[in-house]
């Protein structure tokens, strides 16, 4: 809402109010001023002059010689090549050393020989344009005596004299104060923020006889519609506003259109009434019906979109057909043109939600559906079709029919609540009297019925003992409550055992060199082909968005991979150093039915290029694992499309529950994200982690006795998968194996084609005594015999 | 004899002295002298053909010749090997300006660490952390925070619809709703999550976006409390010299409700670029809470009242470290990451 202050200052008087210190305190008390502007403020030596003497320029056609009377002894000389110029018009002068928009700074200057001391301008260079100045030339200069009546004080500044000159404040007003997207209710505000009376205006007007009765009959056939005023304008002539009313308009950054519609926007910018204007020619059978439409009616608007409107959009119908959306837009088959010579004024309460539905609907927003949507106060229809009929008068646009034809079914029945002096204070935590309490609340015009508050008609948003506490903070002052230590039981605040296991993976995996991600929830479907994902995979199940903005983001992903590669891809694009990466997020399942809400599991996604391989991942995964308590199993899989297939693994814990699976990816799915054959990545599922972990933590003596080790190389065929050995190592060497550590895998010409030789240092331990050489040679001659009865592989030799 | 000793004394501590000694020939000395055919050894065997009275004479002085001897080498020896450690620690000199070897060490996202940082202040006083759905009811995201269907507040936050009854949630204020349907006063919650709005992406704008929402509902908790609060949360934050104001504001759930701005980080409210000449940041939205809210969840608002608030983590993290496109925290370009 933008707020001329010369429009305020009718109402109430802040001129000795510095414009900063006024917003300030106005945003102080809940009217938040998102900034202010100073009209004509890059305007500056443009005077009023009067031309008194014009000759042609004796060595050009086209360039006239004035001479200019800006109240001086002396006239100014200045030469123009304007031609609408002419001894007796009053322009706007600017001085040497005066200044425009643009920069432009005016200089002496000569033209063909003879000085110009000066320059005569046009209304754009004043910041103007034809809707404020319909009767000027373009092209031209501005010539002041044919636009406005004099006098015209020669010399004086013209922006100040236009009425040009004037701060304009931006507030930001909130969906609950409809009553503050005005200039009267800004002065309220403004009366009861700076303590200072607020004068109220009420409308007067003639009338010029006649009876309203004659012309037109209203009737309301919908709850929809609160109250219907209408009065009757006859004899208009439809013609520019009066400069001043047009100047109003601009500053309050409206366009001027002509003198009835001006009107009606000018009353919605003073009373925050939308008011709409019928040709009254264009009404078959004299009636206003406000009734719902049909579904299927059509409807064409004042912007000449044809709709087709649904059941339950309010509407404003002659006795045949729709001539207005109620509360978002006339039809264009009532608009109002130059030919109008009777016009009817409406000023009506619509039903909010009704006016917000219709106006989304059909995808018609307007300063008028923006203001009903909040809801207005019906209590304000009357006085505001008052105040466009006086103006009416005022400007002389036509005669006001007498009477007035107001259907107020149900007239609303004020607010009333109780004054609960202490609980305020309670709650608040201030202690105010009650004579402050009331005094706060009378400038904001609430009432008083003994110890009852009688809420105010244009506050509907005032309905609880919260908003009446509320109204007596922010005119007290929220900055002068008291800031209060913590009341209430010491306890402790609690980060729950999972989101504390969260935290700490995250930490563990940055510890290891990863950089955390975080990355949409929403991808697009393609994603999942991008990683290969079979057509029939139960992970393509994604809960859709509705109303997305793009293809790019439309479904809620199911797994983290794809976002995963998108930044690795994204880091090698921008700069090809390698990066290592992991993020934590949700991934969203899809319920079996669409009413109840997805489950949310966590997920931990790593992934890396040109920083490491297989194994460097499996470290990390295992070192996570590990830190868990979970002894987890790792089986070759084969079958993940976006995995190389010979380089995957699928993790499960003992109970055959699947944590996750990483590995290589494949090289054609790398290529796709422009990725290298060395790109690895995981994703783990952080519940069954989370569930599978054993956090409990024992105390185990230190062992008493010393180790014992065994070094051994075995060969065996390339395909065997180690795994295999190590677990019968496991299995046969039983509590005294204490650790068994891979050193060396050794592929070569010693060896022979298509076998490996794996080498294990493996540690024993007795825990009551010391192991002696020959139990351990005993015992890593049973691991020896079991495995090459298993496996048939046998000792390096 | 006694000229004899004299004599192995001075020769042996003349050779112990001279400017080439080195431990190998210290030792060597040493056998010469004091070894068992060393000159003062084959002097003491001499002794027995001394008289009584000479014996213990020319044996102290012996002795004491030996213990002199013997000092010196140590000394020497000690002085040697100090002098050999110090040449080996000069040889062992490294050029300390030579970068370290890396040692890997990844950073936790901006947004996380703030959220982090944030959630563990409030959880220091005693709220816990408490989380809900992203995927959420209507009546939890609108209808029972006060903003029931067709209301204008749910303009301005334009939102993600899955069904007409589930969406994604444009705050995290539903997880009061959730948590005072499921607990009894006194509680004290900080709950932070994604939020999702339409908004396109742009420098300032994104769809996904992280919030965290506070909530305290308790016997006689009052407006003078949530300040008390906030101050203490955004002083821990921003540094005990940060200034709070409070505006008052309109959210449906919260009544009175307040914006509350700091004072600039940057210049500390002079104006300057990061505050655009106000002075002030925007970081919260807070309020009583709505007895309507209370009462939905079958809490008596004669009985308690509480306090809830609201903050957007990338708001935040962008004004704390001059972040100026808020596209950066989901870009994970590494060399974004790593600064933080």
């Amino acid at each position: 809402m933008k707020l001329p202050m010369h429009w305020l200052s009718e109402m109430v008087d802040v001129s000795d109010i510095d414009i900063k210190e006024y917003c300030d305190r106005m945003t102080d008390t809940g009217s938040k001023v998102e900034g202010y502007e100073t009209l004509a403020e890059e305007i500056s030596g443009v005077v009023i002059g009067k031309v008194v003497k014009t000759e042609r320029h004796p060595d050009a056609d086209r360039l006239h010689i004035c001479q200019i009377d800006v109240g001086e002894s002396e006239p100014v000389q200045i030469i123009t090549s304007a031609q609408n110029v002419y001894e007796g018009a009053v322009v706007p002068v600017c001085r040497i050393g005066a200044e425009l928009p643009g920069g432009i700074h005016i200089k002496p200057t000569k033209f063909r020989g003879l000085p110009s001391d000066g320059m005569m301008c046009s209304y754009g260079e004043l910041g103007l344009t034809e809707h404020e100045m319909p009767e000027a030339d373009p092209e031209g200069i501005l010539l002041l005596n044919e636009v406005m009546e004099g006098p015209f004080p020669l010399g004086e500044d013209v922006c100040s004299f236009l009425g040009l000159r004037e701060h304009v404040v931006e507030f930001e007003i909130t969906p609950n104060r409809p009553d503050c997207l005005s200039v009267i209710g800004l002065a309220k505000e403004t009366g009861a923020s700076f303590a200072r009376p607020v004068a109220s205006h009420k409308p007067a007007v003639k009338g010029a006889g006649d009876d309203v009765k004659k012309y037109i009959d209203v009737s309301i056939e919908s709850p929809l519609c609160a109250r219907y005023s209408a009065r009757v304008v006859k004899n208009v002539k439809i013609e520019p506003s009066p400069l001043w009313l047009r100047l109003r308009l601009h500053a309050a950054g409206v366009r001027p259109i002509n003198n009835i519609v001006d009107i009606t926007n000018y009353v919605m910018l003073e009373y925050g009434q939308p008011m709409h204007a019928f040709d009254y020619a264009c009404l078959e059978g004299s009636k206003i019906v406000v009734k719902e439409a049909y579904k299927g009616q059509a409807f064409t608007s004042l912007d000449d979109v044809d709709h087709t409107l649904d059941e339950g959009m309010l509407t404003i119908q002659d006795s045949k057909k729709p001539v207005a959306l109620a509360g978002v837009m006339g039809g264009a088959n009532s608009e109002i043109t130059e030919k109008t010579s009777l016009v009817v004024f409406e000023s009506a309460s619509f039903d909010a939600a009704a006016v917000r539905i219709a106006s989304r609907a059909l995808g018609m927003r307007t300063e008028s559906s923006a203001r009903f949507e909040k809801g207005l106060d019906s209590d304000l229809t009357r006085e505001a079709l008052e105040r466009a009929c006086e103006l009416v008068e005022l400007l002389e646009a036509g005669d006001v029919v007498d009477g007035c034809v107001d259907v107020y079914p149900v007239p609303k029945t004020p607010v009333r609540l109780p004054l609960e002096v202490e609980k305020i204070n309670r709650f608040l935590g201030v202690s105010l009297t009650e004579a402050d309490m009331r005094s706060i609340l009378e400038t904001l015009e609430f009432t008083f019925d003994g110890q009852e508050i009688i809420v105010p008609s244009f506050r509907d948003d005032v309905r609880c003992f919260n908003d009446i506490a509320e109204e007596i903070a922010r005119i007290y002052g929220y900055n002068k409550i008291e800031s209060t230590p913590f009341k209430g039981a010491v306890r402790p605040g609690i980060v729950p055992p999972r989101l504390q296991y969260k935290r700490r993976v995250s930490d563990q995996l940055i510890a290891m060199g990863y950089y955390e991600c975080c990355t949409f929830s929403f991808i697009s479907p393609k994603q999942y082909d991008r990683i290969g994902l079979a057509a029939q995979d139960e992970r393509r199940n994604s809960v859709v968005i509705s109303n997305p903005l793009g293809e790019d983001t439309s479904v809620m992903r199911t797994m983290l991979l794809p976002s995963m590669l998108e930044c690795l891809a994204r880091n090698n694009n921008n700069h090809g150093a390698p990066a290592k990466l992991f993020e934590i997020a949700r991934v969203y399942q899809k319920s079996s039915t669409p009413e109840e809400l997805p489950a949310e599991p966590l997920r931990i996604a790593l992934g890396f290029y040109g920083s490491g391989d297989f194994y460097d991942m499996k470290g990390v995964i295992e070192t996570l694992l590990r830190g868990a308590g979970i002894t987890a199993v790792y089986t070759a899989c084969a079958t993940e499309s976006a995995f190389h297939p010979g380089r995957c693994a699928e993790i499960t814990d003992g109970e055959g529950r699947l944590l996750g699976r990483f590995g290589q990816i494949h090289p054609h799915i790398a290529e796709g994200y422009g990725l290298g054959a060395d790109t690895y990545a995981a994703e783990l599922d952080f519940e069954a982690i989370f569930e599978g972990a054993d956090f409990e933590k024992r105390f185990a003596p230190l062992p008493k006795y010393p180790v014992l080790t065994r070094d051994f190389a075995f060969v065996c065929d390339e395909s065997l998968e180690v795994g295999r050995i190590e677990a019968i190592i496991r299995q046969t060497g039983g509590k005294r194996v204490e650790e068994i550590t891979l050193f060396d895998i050794y592929r070569g010409a010693q060896v022979g084609e298509g076998k490996k030789s794996v080498a294990y240092s493996i540690t024993m331990r007795a825990p009551d005594r010391t192991l002696t050489d020959e139990e351990a040679d005993k015992t890593a001659a049973k691991i020896t015999k079991r495995l090459y009865e298993e496996l048939g592989i046998t000792l390096r030799a | 004899m006694r000229e004899k000793l004299q004599e192995i004394k001075e020769k042996t501590l003349a050779a112990i002295t001279t400017g080439d000694i080195n431990l190998a020939r210290l030792e060597e000395i040493k056998v010469a002298c004091l070894g068992k055919k060393g000159s003062l050894t084959a002097v003491l065997r001499g002794m027995g053909g001394l008289s009584a009275e000479e014996r213990p004479v020319i044996g102290q002085l012996a002795n004491q010749v030996r213990q002199d001897i013997e000092k010196a080498i140590e000394d020497t020896k000690a002085r040697l090997k100090e002098e050999e450690l110090n040449r080996t620690l000069r040889r062992e000199t490294i050029d300390v300006t030579v970068p370290g070897n890396k040692a890997a060490l990844g950073k936790a996202h901006a947004l996380y660490q703030v959220e982090r940082e944030i959630c563990d202040i409030f959880v220091s006083m005693g709220f816990d952390i408490a989380e809900g759905p992203e995927v959420e009811y209507d009546y939890y995201n609108f209808e029972a925070l006060n903003i029931p269907p067709n209301h204008p507040a749910r303009d301005t936050q334009d939102t993600f619809y899955i069904t007409d009854r589930v969406l994604l949630r444009s705050q995290t204020s539903p997880v009061q709703i959730r948590t005072m349907e499921k607990q009894k006063p006194p509680i004290r919650i900080i709950s932070p999550g994604r939020v999702y709005r339409s908004d396109a992406l742009d420098a300032t704008h994104s769809p996904v976006f992280h919030q965290i929402e506070g909530l305290v509902v308790d016997k006689g908790i009052t407006m003078g409390d949530l300040k008390g609060i906030l101050e203490t949360y955004a002083k821990a934050l921003f540094g005990a010299d940060v200034k709070l104001r409070f505006r008052p504001h309109h959210f449906p759930f919260t009544e009175p409700s307040a914006e509350v701005d700091v004072s600039c980080l940057l210049c500390g409210g002079e104006g300057c670029r990061l505050c655009k000449g106000e002075g002030w940041i925007e970081i919260l939205g807070a309020g009583m809470v709505h007895p309507n809210v209370l009462r939905g969840c079958g809490i008596d608002p004669d009985v308690y009242s509480g306090f809830a608030f609201g903050m957007g983590v990338e708001r935040i993290a962008m004004k704390k470290y001059e972040i100026d496109d808020i596209r950066y925290f989901y870009e994970n370009d590494t060399r974004f990451l790593s600064q933080f």
